[in-house]
């Protein structure tokens, strides 16, 4: 199973659902790595759906475990792409040409999940009308709030900024314009002083 | 009576009929000066001083948001109704000083959108009316569809479109026009927020054909207000207060509550904005709730009424007020 339950925390952490299928003419699916089972588990829901539904899938480290499996769905369009940076334009112009009553349905890693959220919200779906369920890794995608570079995949609290080489704390504090959550330089009191590594959520 | 927002005290400088039911009304400050601003979708409480009634009615207000130097109301005519749209026909006349509230929106746009879609029934045309010169200004992208009884009684046609030809539709019932819902919402681009105003049916139409097509409830929008209905008369004890009141046929519980010289919290008058939300401490008897703020478990749990619209048939009923 590759469900995890996150702890509570504070407000501005996204919290993750199950996806369900619901009424509506057309409907978009994005998903990477273990989310593919979020989607085949929504195919399992209501059969009719994949015929109305374009998936944008990024395999991210699983190779073809799940691309056979999301072949035979059935799905009215099926994209399979090596990374959501390759996928995005795609999933822009999907968006773009999009009528309301288009239901998303995201699943996968948070990093995944937060930034087709920002392509779903920046298209005018309220963010609140889109479902997430979170599958696989829980690394993170983190914005040194010094010099604003992202690093993707975080897995250790504290962290190295992949862009200026500070020792980042990972907090909780998320932004849904970034898509990324905060990392805070961990030893800025008493330079040199970081504590050691821990993975995220040992 | 601090409840309510703060009172503007206005002359009555222009009075316009504009058909068979409806009618205009212009308010200036009386002591000059400019009035607050608003935002299209606002309605002002008009106090109505009716003999020895007070009525306090809410009404869109249709003029420029941006206009300062009055605001304008329409009026329909309501020969059914408890006496208040008949006193501004009848009673109001040019010159008259009157006191209305400090604007408050429960209707407003969502400037997110990127485009606005308007459907408007009847007098449910009003708000839209400062909307429009709202967006207008701001370039905004809507259109409107508006449903009315017929020719005559279409509030506002001519201005709508003779100014916006390309963006107002107009439907007549009486010549079997109608919206057609399903493929006016079906092709509406990603981030279009509907917005509906007018009777009670064409709400629920509405908001029902969107759910069913998928659209986000945060991107649905609605101003129904509902007049408070007559009904029998009943007791109430206000226990905070310490009195007992008489709610009379004709009068609104809230109205019975603020006669009785107690403050009681208000915004709509229209059970849409929650703020006279009241709890319940007994009662021995049946609600009759007819707001839609409440949720059904609240309207079944007997712990609360929104005295504005909402009445009670029975023995006694104790309010925290």
């Amino acid at each position: 199973m590759s469900k995890f339950n996150f702890p509570e925390s504070i407000m501005s952490r996204p919290v993750y659902g199950t996806l369900e299928p619901r009424s509506g003419k057309a409907h978009l699916m994005v998903a990477d790595a273990q989310g593919a089972e979020a989607i085949i588990g929504l195919s399992k829901a209501d059969s009719g759906l994949l015929s109305k539904t374009h998936i944008i899938y990024i395999p991210k480290g699983t190779g073809d475990t799940y691309t056979g499996k999301l072949e035979k769905l059935g799905a009215a369009q099926l994209y399979v792409g090596p990374s959501y940076e390759a996928a995005k334009t795609r999933l822009q112009r999907t968006l773009a040409g999009a009528h309301m009553g288009l239901q998303v349905y995201l699943s996968g890693t948070e990093g995944l999940m937060g930034q087709a959220m920002l392509e779903a919200t920046n298209a005018g779906i309220p963010h609140t009308a889109i479902q997430t369920e979170h599958r696989g890794s829980v690394a993170r995608r983190m914005q040194c709030v010094h010099c604003k570079g992202i690093t993707e995949d975080v897995m250790t609290d504290p962290f190295v900024c992949s862009h200026c080489g500070l020792s980042l704390f990972v907090r909780d504090h998320y932004s849904r314009r970034l898509a990324a959550f905060q990392g805070v330089c961990i030893d800025a009191e008493d330079p040199g002083n970081v504590p050691a590594s821990v993975e995220l959520y040992k | 009576m601090s409840a309510g927002t703060e009172k503007i005290a206005v002359t009555v400088t222009d009075i316009v009929k504009v058909n068979d039911l409806v009618t205009r009304f212009k308010f200036e400050p009386t002591k000059g000066g400019l009035l607050p601003t608003f935002s299209g979708g606002a309605h002002t409480v008009v106090e109505m001083k009716d003999g020895n009634i007070t009525r306090l009615n809410p009404y869109s207000l249709m003029s420029d948001p941006w206009d300062q130097s009055a605001y304008t109301i329409s009026v329909r005519r309501d020969d059914e109704g408890r006496g208040g749209s008949l006193f501004m026909h009848n009673s109001v006349k040019v010159g008259d000083q009157m006191v209305v509230s400090n604007p408050v929106n429960l209707f407003s746009l969502d400037l997110r959108a990127k485009k606005h879609l308007m459907l408007a029934g009847g007098i449910g045309i009003t708000p839209f009316l400062a909307q429009i010169k709202q967006l207008d200004r701001a370039r905004g992208n809507w259109e409107l569809h508006y449903a009315c009884r017929n020719e005559a009684l279409g509030s506002y046609v001519d201005y709508l479109t003779s100014t916006h030809p390309n963006d107002v539709n107009v439907y007549y019932d009486d010549e079997k026009q109608s919206i057609d819902l399903e493929n006016l919402l079906d092709g509406q681009p990603l981030g279009t927020h509907i917005y509906v105003c007018g009777p009670k049916g064409m709400i629920d139409w509405v908001r029902g054909k969107a759910a069913e097509l998928g659209w986000p409830r945060e991107a649905v929008h609605y101003e129904e207000f509902l007049a408070p209905q007559s009904g029998k008369p009943f007791e109430v004890k206000l226990a905070v207060s310490n009195k007992v009141i008489q709610v009379g046929e004709h009068e609104s519980l809230l109205e019975a509550i603020e006669r009785a010289g107690v403050d009681a919290p208000y915004l709509c008058r229209g059970g849409a904005c929650g703020q006279c939300e009241t709890d319940v401490i007994s009662y021995d008897g049946k609600f009759l709730h007819r707001d839609h703020w409440l949720e059904d478990n609240e309207h079944a749990s007997g712990k609360k009424i929104m005295p504005c619209v909402s009445r009670f048939e029975g023995k006694t009923l104790v309010l925290d007020r």
